[in-house]
């Protein structure tokens, strides 16, 4: 057997790259459901925010039912539905959108309390200066409210990024998929774990830094 | 022209404004005095249409601020307002809080609106914090820059809500020689103030508000007189002083 030295007795480097191109899809699925999942959270935020009382019922209760049932079993339920609906999508797709939908009902909290954040007479100044209700919320609330919340998105991303690896259970491709079918192959259940944890890490720690980084820059 | 006509306004069941007529000519600095709850600031809201009045009409150059076809955005551009808390835009420095609403809302380059703010900053004398953040600031510096973001506007009325309330008592002074200054170069305002001497200064009426009502409005001289024709305008001065 091609070996990667004595630690790795039953592991390869055909193995590690396998790894690393899972790690990379890891972070594929988890930039584009970030993406997708901060723009309609941010959506529902500020319909949260500023909708009027039904607005705002229909929202919170639809987005308890996302954060409060498991995320497994919803991509599960999602997969097998739209299998069974006779519109099957690849693993990447069908977990990009369970992954999305959870990452939007988790970004909606964190808008809204950024919206809120933003005190009715610093608006009211904005306004009595000629602004419109969207070059308040573009100008005034976007930037204040941002600030105020940065680090609770940097939470959110990272959760998704590690609760990324549940889109295994669908068959998707990534880092724990690939893990489990090295462990398979080659019994080394530990050192794997030890090697995709280090994985997971490598990826978080960037993100968390750069948010470090950006929010020491607004406090200056 | 500002008028206001039978003004009524209520939050729910709180009537706050019971019929309030008052007219700022061009030039006039008409200043509000009256107890806290008395109805002062919402005046001043419904004025610049930041509330929704019940009954009764404002009219600003002749234009009603309540009629549904007025554009209150391009109004308020009209009508600059500084509020009891400054309210200063924590993420922008000095320049860039004076600067914004003629680059959004004017629609100028940014150069321009710039040079706009510049001329405000040295105005009310904040020349050598242009790029320094609010949090930098004092309260009575903080206070200035928002009368200076009012003014880049080019507004041709004001409207001053108890300004110096907020305020230690060592920087009421530098905010009010603002005013002073405002009111010589022949601005129209409307000031909320408690600042009874500042009222007797630069008013050329004083208007006082009891409950909900215009109580008395007349010249310095009427109102801060011996004799005032209202026993409550009275009371009220005796209390202050
Ligand atoms: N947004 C609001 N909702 C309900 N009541 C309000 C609101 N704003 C002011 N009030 C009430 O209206 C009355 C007048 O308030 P205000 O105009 O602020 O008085 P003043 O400026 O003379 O102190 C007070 O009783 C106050 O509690
Ligand atoms: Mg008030």
């Amino acid at each position: 057997m091609n070996s990667a030295g004595s630690a790795f007795t039953n592991l390869s480097w055909v193995d590690l790259i396998f790894l690393g191109e899972a790690a990379i899809r890891t972070l594929q699925i988890s930039i584009v459901s970030i993406f997708f999942g901060t723009v309609i959270g941010i959506i529902l935020g500020w319909m949260l925010a500023a909708g009027n009382v039904f607005v705002r019922i229909a929202v919170s209760s639809i987005l308890d039912v996302f954060r409060s049932v498991p995320l497994i079993i919803q991509l599960i339920l999602f997969d097998s539905f739209v299998s069974i609906a006779g519109y099957p999508m690849p693993a990447f797709w069908s977990g990009t959108i369970v992954l999305s939908v959870y990452c939007a009902a988790l970004v909606a909290m964190v808008a809204r309390a950024g919206i809120e954040a933003v005190s009715p007479n610093l608006r009211r100044a904005a306004r009595s200066l000629g602004m419109g209700y969207w070059q308040d919320l573009r100008y005034i609330v976007w930037p204040v409210g941002l600030r105020a919340v940065f680090p609770s998105w940097i939470g959110v991303a990272l959760s998704v990024l590690k609760d990324s690896a549940l889109v295994s259970a669908i068959g998707y491709l990534e880092l724990m998929r690939a893990s489990q079918i090295l462990t398979t192959k080659t019994q080394e259940s530990f050192k794997i774990m030890l090697l995709i944890g280090l994985f997971y890490f490598l990826m978080s720690y960037p993100i968390s830094k750069a948010g470090e980084f950006v929010e020491k820059k607004w406090q200056s | 022209m500002i008028e206001v006509k039978q003004l009524h306004k209520k939050y729910g069941e709180l009537h706050v404004l019971k019929g309030i007529d008052l007219s700022v000519k061009k030039g006039e600095v008409v200043c509000v005095i009256g107890a806290s709850g008395s109805g002062k600031s919402t005046l001043l809201y419904c004025i610049n249409g930041l509330e929704t009045i019940q009954k009764g009409e404002v009219l600003i150059d002749g234009i009603s601020v309540h009629d549904k076809n007025t554009d209150l955005n391009k109004l308020r551009q009209n009508v600059g307002m500084v509020f009891q808390q400054w309210n200063s835009f924590p993420h922008l420095t000095a320049l860039e809080n004076v600067a914004l609403s003629p680059r959004v809302v004017k629609k100028m380059s940014k150069i321009e609106a710039q040079e706009i703010a510049k001329k405000q900053l040295i105005h009310v004398g904040l020349e050598d914090k242009l790029n320094v953040y609010p949090s930098a600031l004092s309260g009575g510096q903080q206070q200035r820059l928002a009368i200076a973001r009012a003014l880049a506007m080019e507004p041709s009325y004001m409207l001053f809500d108890e300004v110096t309330s907020a305020l230690d008592p060592e920087l009421v002074g530098e905010v009010l020689d603002t005013l002073r200054l405002l009111a010589k170069d022949g601005m129209t305002m409307i000031c909320v103030t408690h600042e009874m001497s500042f009222a007797r200064d630069v008013a050329d009426r004083v208007a006082y508000f009891h409950e909900g009502l215009m109580e008395e409005i007349g010249p310095p001289e009427q109102i801060f007189g011996d004799n005032p024709k209202s026993e409550k305008t009275k009371k009220f001065l005796a209390n202050v002083k």
